[in-house]
């Protein structure tokens, strides 16, 4: 069950993924990473993040891409050319790109013995739920980097708006 | 029963990909989505870390990753914005004012 998940939507990943590497319009990529975003947060549900996916989805798939694909919009982005420099980026990138997975996965596949493997439904032994115990750890250890990250998104609302404007 | 080292394969092909699409695009949004994948690339290594060590830790970090690239998805494309007013283009072959 949980190997037919991870199959189909790892698979539904990185076909999304390559399809933002091949697209040339701006708004297919955008709308290949939803696709991305969206078959991760099935792969964060099945490892026991509920909360996880639901902000995955909320967050990335939902706040974030309506962003990009607003300004995709505002900017009337066509078709990108092909250059000079991103020939030299394919010699360069993509033996790159194969180099770090080769040696990525070696490492991890000589290890998945002590790796182990997941269980579906979450791993929390107690009858404690995913959320509660994440809200717990955030608002009694962690609270001083949440209230900070509140901060953060205070001056990036700020930022964004300040560098929008028209008289820059 | 999926082995933990699979969804760690998965995140490193996703992160290559990234890395791969960051060098290959030459249209500016298109490299910020790029940046987009890799972290989420990166977060998948973190709950699969956070499943195997049985902890919530992985997650909240990964909470945090979300809500910084949040932040950094809304002055990036603030900063594409006013770049676009000035030089009229989105291809990072043209925006070479430091270069020459």
């Amino acid at each position: 069950m949980q190997i037919a998940l991870f199959i189909i939507f790892g698979l539904l990943a990185v076909a999304g993924a390559l399809n933002l590497l091949f697209q040339r319009h701006p708004i297919n990529s955008a709308l290949s990473l939803v696709v991305v975003m969206m078959s991760l947060a099935v792969l964060y549900w099945s490892l026991g993040a509920e909360f996880l996916a639901a902000a995955q989805v909320i967050v990335y798939a939902g706040a974030i891409m309506v962003l990009f694909i607003f300004v995709v919009m505002l900017l009337n982005a066509g078709e990108e050319d092909r250059t000079h420099g991103s020939k030299i980026a394919y010699i360069a990138g993509i033996p790159g790109a194969a180099a770090i997975v080769c040696l990525l996965s070696y490492v991890f596949l000589s290890n998945r013995q002590q790796l182990g493997t997941t269980q579906l439904g979450g791993y929390l032994s107690s009858s404690v739920s995913n959320i509660s115990e994440i809200s717990h750890t955030l608002f009694t250890s962690l609270l001083l980097p949440f209230e900070v990250t509140s901060i953060l998104i205070l001056v990036a609302i700020l930022g964004a708006v300040v560098l929008a404007r028209k008289e820059l | 029963m999926v082995p933990i080292a699979y969804y760690l394969v998965l995140a490193a092909i996703l992160f290559a990909i990234g890395i791969a699409a960051f060098l290959i695009k030459r249209n500016v949004i298109t490299i910020f989505m790029s940046i987009e994948l890799m972290l989420n690339a990166v977060n998948l290594t973190f709950v699969a870390f956070s499943h195997m060590w049985h902890q919530v830790s992985g997650q909240i970090f990964v909470f945090f990753v979300m809500v910084v690239a949040a932040a950094e998805a809304a002055v990036g494309l603030a900063i594409i914005i006013a770049l676009f007013r000035v030089r009229q283009t989105l291809d990072v072959d043209h925006i070479n004012l430091m270069k020459d």
